[in-house]
């Protein structure tokens, strides 16, 4: 039987993948269009942002916690990255390292006091908003020519999409699931008191995964106004959510620090073409949440599947 | 099906080549597929929106005009969602998409890769401020203004006038607002003496109204933006106070209520709104644009408005719960192209 156990976690890490391909297959078919270079960035170039802001999500949910606000965040970056990047870049600069300080310190108050991380996000999610309107009222602004071209890339082979979710997956991978330090992180959310008899600091250890949460958000803001060429306090409410269905389905559990950073960025691409995949097929509107949300049932129903069969 | 598609693709192109080397026909479009992109579909005016693109498309696919133009409603009103689906209606192969945007500026990216596709764009009501896209847009600001030269006419004497507004902080509520008052400084014997947001909904506005209302003087005149002059009678009506003269916005129960006084006293007002039938503009707009005319990027829509005389047959003409329509045919969107 030992020898079935390993296999079965091989089976779950690979499941992301899997369902990945299956949309993709099946989007092909649909669209044969769709198989081409072209067809490919066209798919997947909003999936850079969405994978970000899934990252992000999974820092705050390795030792964890829930973030309620990082949708409004993403927005509030993308507003900043339109109107002060652009004009004065130094202030801009300035202005989204203070808000990864902001996660960082959002993460130490989370710790100190004891509070929901629930709440507090959720509050948080309030005032990113209230910020966005205030630097950009109006939907608008431009993102900078440089943060265009970058999104904008043509890399040979590939979309550059690819390149670079891959590039960002894997060195996620290596810095959390690799390293030493990334293993006491996903301590402080597997069994934190053993993590802090052990010396080591949970305060530290939840404001680094805050701050990196903060600069994931940051890169999400910044690679979605390079798609888009301009900003809307609104833009990005969304992903607070996607992110969360981006990490589970990637293969993520909401407690006890369990998460792949590959499976999270595929996860984001696989609800990316899901919408893609869903609108080929002539779903009604009405209709498509419910068939979004039936996808990731699917999944999750295998995986549990695949669970049992590990746990015989 | 793949092969299917691509003989009809090739023919298509035969076809092209065909009729640019015969004299052009009104068949030129007739391969030509036109996709709408419509970020929301939640209120009674987008569903008349959509009605009346269904009505007036299929006619003209029945006709062989073009060969599909098909609908898409994004699930949630989002800015990331309608690019996305952009990208697919890119992917897709449609020759033109007609666009009501969730943002006038965040889908640009989406739409300039369309056009770096050969892809005609036509954004309209929501439009897009993507330099190579076309823009129908609406004069929400006239449509303020066009009240108070209403009120002017009818009302020499002046007099103390409340303002509905919409939905805060969205672009369509400060143009129309922004009319109300250039009309209302160009008429000095007009005051605006009190404002409430409304929302657009009667209930809303009803609320709105019945609650600033203790607080105000005698009022001769409401200007509103639409979806709130029902609302606003009601108000008036429960707080026993005298009915002024109430502009509408061409919604079916606004009519009605319109209708009832005028049977009852005479009551006189008017009613101005957008037809939701505008889509239709858009659409032979786009097919002319497919057909090789010479359209101006800036187009304006013509408002729909109802008076005293025409008030019974555009009543009679709209369903419970809608808002008075009309759909627009080739001749119409050639008159806009044509600036008349």
């Amino acid at each position: 039987m030992k020898s079935f156990v390993p296999s079965s976690r091989l089976l779950r890490s690979l499941l992301p993948a899997f369902s990945l391909t299956v949309i993709l297959i099946a989007i092909f078919y649909l669209q044969p269009r769709a198989m081409s270079y072209f067809g490919l960035n066209l798919l997947l170039n909003l999936a850079l942002p969405i994978a970000f802001a899934t990252l992000a999500q999974m820092c705050v949910i390795t030792v964890n916690d829930l973030d309620l606000g990082i949708g409004a965040f993403v927005g509030f970056v993308a507003c900043v990255g339109a109107t002060w990047l652009n004009e004065s870049p130094l202030l801009g600069v300035a202005v989204l390292l203070l808000c990864i300080l902001a996660y960082a310190a959002m993460g130490a108050l989370i710790h100190l006091r004891n509070l929901p991380s629930i709440v507090v996000t959720l509050g948080m999610s309030f005032f990113w908003l209230g910020l966005a309107l205030l630097v950009l009222p109006t939907p608008g602004g431009k993102a900078p020519e440089w943060v265009r071209e970058a999104m904008t890339f043509k890399a040979p082979g590939l979309p550059t999409t690819i390149y670079a979710s891959a590039l960002v997956a894997l060195v996620v991978h290596f810095a959390l699931m690799r390293s030493s330090y990334g293993a006491v992180v996903r301590g402080v959310g597997g069994n934190p008191r053993s993590v802090e008899r052990a010396g080591w600091s949970i305060l530290k250890a939840k404001m680094s995964m805050y701050a990196l949460a903060g600069f994931f958000g940051v890169l999400s803001g910044i690679s979605l106004i390079g798609l888009t060429t301009s900003a809307d306090a609104n833009i990005a409410l969304r992903y607070t959510l996607l992110s969360i269905a981006g990490v589970i389905l990637g293969g993520g559990e909401f407690v006890g620090g369990r998460i792949s950073p590959v499976g999270a960025v595929l996860g984001a691409m696989t609800l990316t073409l899901a919408a893609s995949f869903l609108s080929f097929l002539r779903i009604s509107p009405d209709w498509q949440i419910g068939a979004q949300g039936a996808i990731l049932i699917i999944v999750l129903a295998l995986r549990v599947l695949i669970n049992r069969t590990g746990k015989k | 099906m793949v092969r299917f598609k691509k003989t009809v693709l090739s023919l298509g192109v035969a076809a092209t080549l065909a009729a640019v080397t015969q004299t052009p026909a009104v068949a030129d479009t007739a391969d030509k597929r036109i996709a709408l992109s419509n970020n929301y579909a939640g209120n009674s005016w987008r569903q008349a929106m959509l009605t009346s693109w269904d009505k007036i498309t299929s006619a003209a696919v029945k006709d062989g005009v073009v060969a599909s133009a098909d609908a898409f409603t994004t699930a949630e009103n989002q800015v990331t969602e309608q690019a996305a689906q952009i990208q697919n209606l890119i992917l897709q192969g449609y020759d033109a998409i007609v666009i009501n945007a969730a943002s006038p500026d965040a889908l640009n990216g989406a739409v300039e890769e369309a056009c770096a596709a050969g892809i005609k764009v036509i954004s309209f009501d929501g439009i897009v401020t993507a330099p190579c896209a076309w823009r129908i847009a609406i004069d929400f600001k006239q449509m303020g203004k066009e009240q108070l030269v209403y009120l002017a006419k009818h009302m020499p004497d002046g007099g103390n006038l409340l303002e509905i507004r919409g939905l805060a902080g969205v672009f369509v509520d400060d143009e129309i607002s922004a009319g109300i008052h250039e009309g209302v400084a160009e008429n000095s014997q007009f005051k605006i003496v009190g404002s409430v947001h409304g929302d657009w909904a009667q209930d809303v506005s009803q609320k709105a109204v019945a609650g600033i209302l203790p607080s105000l003087p005698e009022i001769t005149g409401v200007v509103t933006q639409g979806g709130d002059g029902y609302g606003a009678a009601q108000a008036f009506k429960a707080a026993g106070r005298p009915m002024p003269l109430i502009i509408m916005g061409n919604r079916q129960d606004e009519l009605k209520w319109w209708k009832e006084q005028k049977d009852a006293n005479g009551y006189k007002t008017m009613s101005v709104s957008i037809a939701p039938g505008v889509s239709t503009l858009a659409f032979w707009v786009a097919q002319q644009i497919l057909d090789g005319a010479d359209v101006p990027k800036e187009l304006t829509v013509p408002f729909l408005r109802v008076d005293q005389d025409d008030l019974e047959e555009k009543l009679a003409g709209t369903e419970e719960g809608s808002v008075a329509n009309v759909e627009y045919s080739l001749d119409d969107a050639k008159k806009v192209i044509a600036g008349k």
